[in-house]
């Protein structure tokens, strides 16, 4: 699972109200390359949760991403390949997601979370 | 890319090892996938540089083609993890394209406000095993895309499909792009003949603005 991923899960059981962001557990992360498009992170962008990517990415090892982010930081190469890296480059592949509120754990296992909720939960 | 050679990539892609009837696990197969990939691509140009997610993935057949068609991040989600499985060793049969899985019900995604994808793909279930799992999915779709939705659907539920779309979801718009011939093999014990071709329409739904 990348962190762009990550950045778009909640914990989803019923009556949670603070369920985003998942704290990440990691136990292996591996690191890929994967295809840098600035006008890809320029799209996305909007619809990240800044705070919580910079402190997935530190969690996951890759800390120094910036607190904020302005419009001219969006047109700098340095600061878009740090962004890139972070957001589609970091990988977790075995670990947990942690619920920030009920501190249920989802287990992360061949990269898949699984997501899937128990009946009381639902 | 070419059809033909979309195609040709498609055939590679391992099915279900053993389907679940419960879950109407019937494979896209290489034909169809590569024939809604392909239009979705060359006539839409809905894949480059977007957003997408393949609801009910399944072995991810249509995750990948649109991976392999320039998507710069694509999620796939299923409930089943035997078919996350073998999805993931198809994708790993590719060197140069990466995708992300998530095992989560369909009936959930309701209660995951920040999923969202600026195009939806997906062969769901035709509902027949489980009345309404078709709208169920399209239900799903229209609150995870912003942008577009495609979807394969039994041509004979045309006209439920266009009532629930526009009354219920108000879809800026809905329209049978394509109508294809789905050779469905005999999966399962309960299908006597060993093959039969099943009318399918190649769906295409604008989601409502503003959202």
């Amino acid at each position: 699972m990348k962190l762009l991923t990550h950045n778009m899960l909640s914990c989803h059981i019923k009556g949670v109200q603070n369920g985003f962001p998942f704290k990440i557990e990691p136990v292996k992360v591996e690191q890929i390359d994967a295809d840098y498009d600035p006008d890809f992170l320029r799209h996305i962008y909007p619809r990240l949760e800044w705070k919580a990517l910079c402190e997935a990415a530190a969690t996951m090892g890759a800390p120094g991403l910036p607190e904020e982010v302005t419009e001219e930081m969006l047109q700098d190469d340095d600061f878009l390949r740090s962004f890139h890296h972070a957001l589609l480059e970091l990988v977790l592949e075995e670990g947990s997601l942690v619920c920030p509120e009920t501190g249920r754990q989802f287990p992360v296992h061949k990269g898949v979370p699984n997501l899937l909720l128990n009946e009381d939960e639902n | 890319m070419k059809l033909k050679e979309l195609r040709s990539i498609m055939q590679d892609i391992e099915p279900f090892d053993e389907p679940k009837v419960e879950l109407e696990q019937y494979p896209t197969g290489p034909e169809i996938a590569s024939r809604m990939l392909f239009t979705i691509d060359s006539v839409y140009d809905e894949f480059a540089g977007r957003m997408v997610v393949d609801l009910g993935c399944g072995t991810g057949m249509l995750g990948i083609g649109a991976a392999l068609l320039g998507s710069s991040h694509v999620i796939g989600v299923d409930i089943d993890s035997d078919a996350l499985e073998t999805a993931q060793a198809n994708l790993d049969s590719f060197e140069d394209i990466q995708m992300d899985f998530l095992q989560c019900s369909i009936s959930d995604l309701d209660r995951q406000p920040r999923l969202r994808a600026d195009t939806v793909i997906m062969n769901p279930p035709f509902g027949t095993r489980r009345k309404g799992a078709d709208v169920d999915f399209l239900r799903a779709a229209f609150r995870v895309s912003r942008g577009s939705v495609y979807s394969l659907h039994k041509t004979s539920t045309r006209s439920h499909l266009h009532r629930v779309a526009q009354k219920e979801l108000s879809a800026a718009s809905a329209e049978v792009i394509a109508q294809l011939r789905y050779d469905l093999p005999a999966s399962y014990a309960f299908h006597r003949e060993r093959s039969k071709d099943i009318e399918v329409d190649l769906w295409r739904f604008e989601v409502p603005p503003s959202r």
